[in-house]
C-alpha cells in the first residue's frame, strides 16, 4: 500500500546546528503516528516542514503523487493543532472553527452546519458564541481540534497539544483524542516529548534523537525490543548492561549468562534489562534455577516508594548498580538474590549508531533472539576487549553508555 | 499590596497629586474662571460672571469656520499619517528581520529633532526660491516658481504629516508586535492566503493601535499652532493661532480661555469615545 505521506531524507540546519539529518519516514493512511523526542531533537521542525512553516534544506515531502515541499502552507491539505492552540482572539468559537471553511470558499449555507457538527464532536457546542479568551486551556484545546478537523484534512498535525494541560486533564484528553481519531479516521501525526503519551496513543512511534530517527515501531515493539541503548533508556526505565561476550557467555561484571546471539561472537555488547524483568528470589527457595534464568547476588541500596510498585536500587559486588521494580510494600535490606529470564536481556546497539549500523554490513548472522533487529552490530571498543571493526559513532556512543553503567569488573559470580 | 503601610502609600502619592494639582487642576480652574470674565475697553480684566464669551463664539462665524478648517486639516493629516505609518509599521514588524532595530531608530530619530528645525526645513523646501521650486525649474518642469507650495493649507498638512506620522506609527507598531505570530501560521494553515490573513487576522488585531495612533495624530494636529505660523500664511490659520493671538496681541484672555475650554471639551470627548471604542475592539 502506498503511504499517505512520504518523507524522504529531509535535512535542515539552523546556522551551525544540524536540526534534521536526513530523516525518512512513511506514514500510512489512517494511522496514529507519534514523533517522540527530547526538546531539541528536531521533532517540531519536522512537523513545521510538513505544515509548510519551514523549508527543508534538502529532501522531499510527498503526499500521494503531490509534492508538498515548496507549496505554501495555505495550499497544503494538512491542518495543525498548535501547542498554544493559536485561537483567533477576535473571533468567537464558532467563527474560529468556520475560519478554514470560509478561507477555502466552502458554500456559505453549509458552513454553520459543519461547524456545529465539529463542535459537537469535541463536546463544545454550548460554547459556540463565546470568545476563546473566556475558555479554559482544555476547552481551547477542544476548539483548536474542531477548527482543524472541520476541514477534513488528509493529515492532522498535532504539535504537543496536551503539554499545557495538567496531568488529569491530559489523561482525559488522551483518551478522547484516541477515540476521536478512530471516529474520524483521519491520519494523526502527533509530536510529543512525553513517552507515556506516545505509548498510550500511537499505532507507531518514531523516536527522533538529535535530528535522526532511532527507531520506528509499534509501542509494544519499541518497548520490548529497543534497537539502541538510547531507545531502551528513553522509553521507560532500563538498565544497560555492558557485557563481555566470549564463547557463548555474556559477562557483565558479576552477572553472567548464556548468550547464543552469534553476532556477538566475541567482544563487548550492550544489553537492556528492564527493572521489572528482575525479580527477588525468596530466601526460602533453595532449588537450582531453570536453564533460562540468570541469578546473581546484590545488596539493596535504596528503595523508593512509587505507588503500585517501588523502585529499588541494588549494588552488585563489583559496584554495578541496577534498578529493580518490586511490588510496593515489600521491604528488603542487605544482600539478596535476584534473577531474570535470559530472553529479557535485550541486545541493543550503542546509542546514536543507528545510521552507522544501517550502512555497515553486519559482522555475523542476524540474531535469532531479536526478530525486530535485522542487523545488530554492537561491537563497542573498550579498554580490556579491543574490537576489530570500530566506527567513530560507536566510539562516541560507548562513552554515553559507559557513563550510565559503571564499568564491569572481573569474575562472574552466580 | 498589604506589605505597604498606609503611611508609605500616602508619601508615594504626594508627588503625583502635587503635580496634578499645580500643573493641571489649578491652571484649568483659572482658565475656567477667565472664560466667564470680560475685558473692559480700558484693557482691564473685569471679574464679573457672564456667558458673553461663549455667546460670541456662537455668534461670530469666523470661530466655527476656523475650527472646522482645523478639524479638516487634522483629519487629513491623520489619514495621511495612518496611510504612511501603517505600511511602515507592518513592514517593520513582520518583514524587516535583520535591520529591524536600525529602521525603528530611523523612524524615531526625527522625534529628537526640534519641531522648529523641522518647520523651518519645510519653509526652505517649499519657498518660492526653495529647494522644491529650484528642482522643478532645473528640470524645466515649471518656468516660474510655484507659489502655492508655501503659505497654504497644503504646506500645513505636509509639515504636520511629516511631524506627526511617527506618533501614529508607534502605537500601530506596538500593536502589530503584540500579535502572536502563531496566529498568522494558524491562518495560513487553515488555507488563508497572506492577503486574506492580513485582512482577517492582522488588521482586526491592530485596530486598537490604529485608533491610538489616529488619536495622537488628530489631537496633536488640532492643537498645533506652530506649523500654521511658519508655513500656513493667512489661509492656513488654525484654531490655536486664534487662541495665541487672543492671549497675545489682541489681549482678550477671557475669549481665548473660552475657546481653549471648548477645545478641551472636544478633545476630552474624543478621547473618551476612542477609549470606549478601543475597549470594545481589543481582545486579550
Amino acid at each position: 500500500m502506498t503511504p499517505l505521506l512520504s518523507i524522504r531524507s529531509l535535512t535542515k540546519r539552523f546556522g551551525e546546528r544540524e536540526v534534521l539529518r536526513g530523516v525518512s519516514l512513511d506514514i500510512a493512511s489512517g494511522e496514529f503516528l507519534t514523533i517522540l523526542g527530547e526538546s531539541g531533537s528536531g521533532k517540531t521542525t519536522l512537523l513545521r516542514m510538513i505544515a509548510g512553516f519551514e523549508q527543508p534544506d534538502s529532501g522531499e515531502i510527498w503526499m500521494g503523487d503531490e509534492r508538498l515541499d515548496g507549496l505554501p502552507a495555505y495550499r497544503r491539505p494538512v491542518n495543525t493543532v498548535f501547542q498554544s492552540y493559536a485561537l483567533f482572539p477576535h473571533l468567537s468559537v464558532r467563527e474560529n472553527v468556520a475560519y478554514g471553511l470560509r478561507a477555502q470558499g466552502a458554500p456559505r449555507a453549509g458552513i454553520f452546519g459543519r461547524v456545529a457538527q465539529a463542535l459537537a464532536m469535541v463536546k463544545m457546542s454550548e460554547f459556540e458564541r463565546q470568545s476563546p479568551a473566556r475558555l479554559s486551556g482544555g476547552q481551547q484545546q477542544r476548539v483548536a481540534l474542531a477548527r482543524a478537523l472541520v476541514n477534513r484534512p488528509k493529515l492532522l498535525l498535532l504539535d504537543e497539544p496536551l503539554s499545557a494541560l495538567d496531568a488529569n486533564l491530559r489523561r482525559q484528553m488522551q483518551t478522547e483524542l484516541k477515540s476521536l481519531q478512530r471516529e474520524v479516521g483521519i491520519t494523526f501525526l502527533f509530536v510529543t516529548h512525553d513517552q507515556d503519551e506516545a505509548m498510550a496513543l500511537s499505532d507507531r512511534v518514531a523516536l527522533l534523537r538529535a535530528g535522526g530517527l532511532e527507531q520506528v515501531a509499534t509501542p509494544r515493539e519499541i518497548y520490548n525490543h529497543p534497537e539502541t541503548a538510547y531507545v531502551a533508556q528513553f522509553i521507560g526505565h532500563t538498565n544497560i548492561l555492558r557485557a563481555e561476550v566470549s564463547g557463548g557467555v555474556a559477562c557483565a561484571g558479576t552477572i553472567a549468562w548464556r548468550w547464543g546471539g552469534s553476532a556477538y561472537s566475541n567482544g563487548t555488547a550492550l544489553f537492556s534489562l528492564r527493572p521489572e524483568a528482575i525479580r527477588v528470589v525468596p530466601p526460602a527457595e533453595t532449588g537450582l534455577p531453570s536453564e533460562d534464568t540468570v541469578r546473581f547476588r546484590a545488596r539493596v541500596a535504596t528503595q523508593t516508594f512509587g505507588g503500585a510498585s517501588d523502585f529499588m536500587e541494588i549494588v552488585c559486588p563489583d559496584g554495578q548498580r541496577l534498578r529493580v521494580r518490586v511490588p510496593s510494600g515489600s521491604s528488603l535490606e542487605g544482600e539478596q538474590r535476584f534473577e531474570f529470564d535470559l530472553l529479557d536481556a535485550i541486545p541493543v546497539r550503542p546509542a546514536g549508531s543507528a545510521a552507522a549500523a544501517a550502512t555497515t554490513p553486519s559482522a555475523g548472522a542476524p540474531s535469532t533472539d531479536t526478530p525486530s533487529t535485522d542487523a545488530p552490530s554492537a561491537d563497542t571498543p573498550s579498554a580490556d576487549a579491543p574490537s576489530a571493526d570500530v566506527t567513530p559513532a560507536d566510539a562516541a556512543a560507548a562513552e554515553v553508555a559507559a557513563a550510565d553503567t559503571p564499568p564491569a569488573g572481573e569474575g562472574p559470580a552466580q | 499590596m498589604s506589605m505597604y503601610t498606609r503611611g508609605y502609600k500616602a508619601v508615594v502619592a504626594v508627588p503625583p497629586l502635587l503635580w496634578v494639582t499645580v500643573f493641571l487642576l489649578l491652571p484649568y480652574s483659572i482658565l475656567f474662571c477667565y472664560s466667564f470674565w470680560s475685558v473692559s475697553p480700558l484693557q482691564v480684566i473685569v471679574h464679573s460672571w457672564s456667558f458673553d464669551n461663549y455667546r460670541e463664539l456662537v455668534r461670530n462665524p469666523i470661530y466655527a469656520l476656523v475650527l472646522f478648517r482645523s478639524m479638516r486639516i487634522a483629519a487629513t493629516v491623520t489619514l495621511l499619517a495612518l496611510a504612511l505609518g501603517y505600511p511602515l509599521a507592518y513592514f517593520l514588524s513582520f518583514f524587516a528581520t535583520k535591520r529591524k532595530d536600525l529602521l525603528y531608530q530611523l523612524v524615531i530619530i526625527p522625534l529628537w529633532v526640534s519641531y522648529l528645525v523641522r518647520g523651518y526645513a519645510w519653509k526652505t523646501i517649499l519657498g518660492s526660491d526653495g529647494v522644491l521650486n529650484g528642482f522643478l525649474q532645473y528640470f524645466h518642469l515649471t518656468h516660474h516658481p510655484v507659489g502655492f507650495f508655501l503659505y497654504s493649507p497644503f504646506a500645513v498638512i505636509l509639515t504636520l504629516t511629516h511631524i506627526y506620522t511617527p506618533f501614529a506609527f508607534l502605537p500601530i507598531y506596538a500593536s502589530l508586535e503584540h500579535i502572536p505570530r502563531n496566529l498568522l501560521e494558524a491562518s495560513q494553515d487553515l488555507g488563508a492566503s497572506p492577503l486574506r490573513t492580513f485582512w482577517r487576522v492582522v488588521f482586526p488585531l491592530s485596530i486598537p493601535g490604529v485608533l491610538a495612533g489616529a488619536t495622537f495624530a488628530f489631537v496633536l494636529t488640532l492643537g498645533d499652532f506652530l506649523a500654521p505660523l511658519l508655513v500656513g500664511g493667512p489661509s492656513g490659520i488654525m484654531i490655536s493661532n486664534i487662541v495665541v493671538s487672543l492671549f497675545g496681541a489682541a489681549y482678550n484672555w477671557p475669549l481665548g480661555a473660552a475657546i481653549s475650554l471648548c477645545m478641551l471639551l472636544l478633545v476630552v470627548g474624543l478621547l473618551a469615545g476612542v477609549e470606549r471604542l478601543e475597549k470594545k475592539l481589543s481582545y486579550s
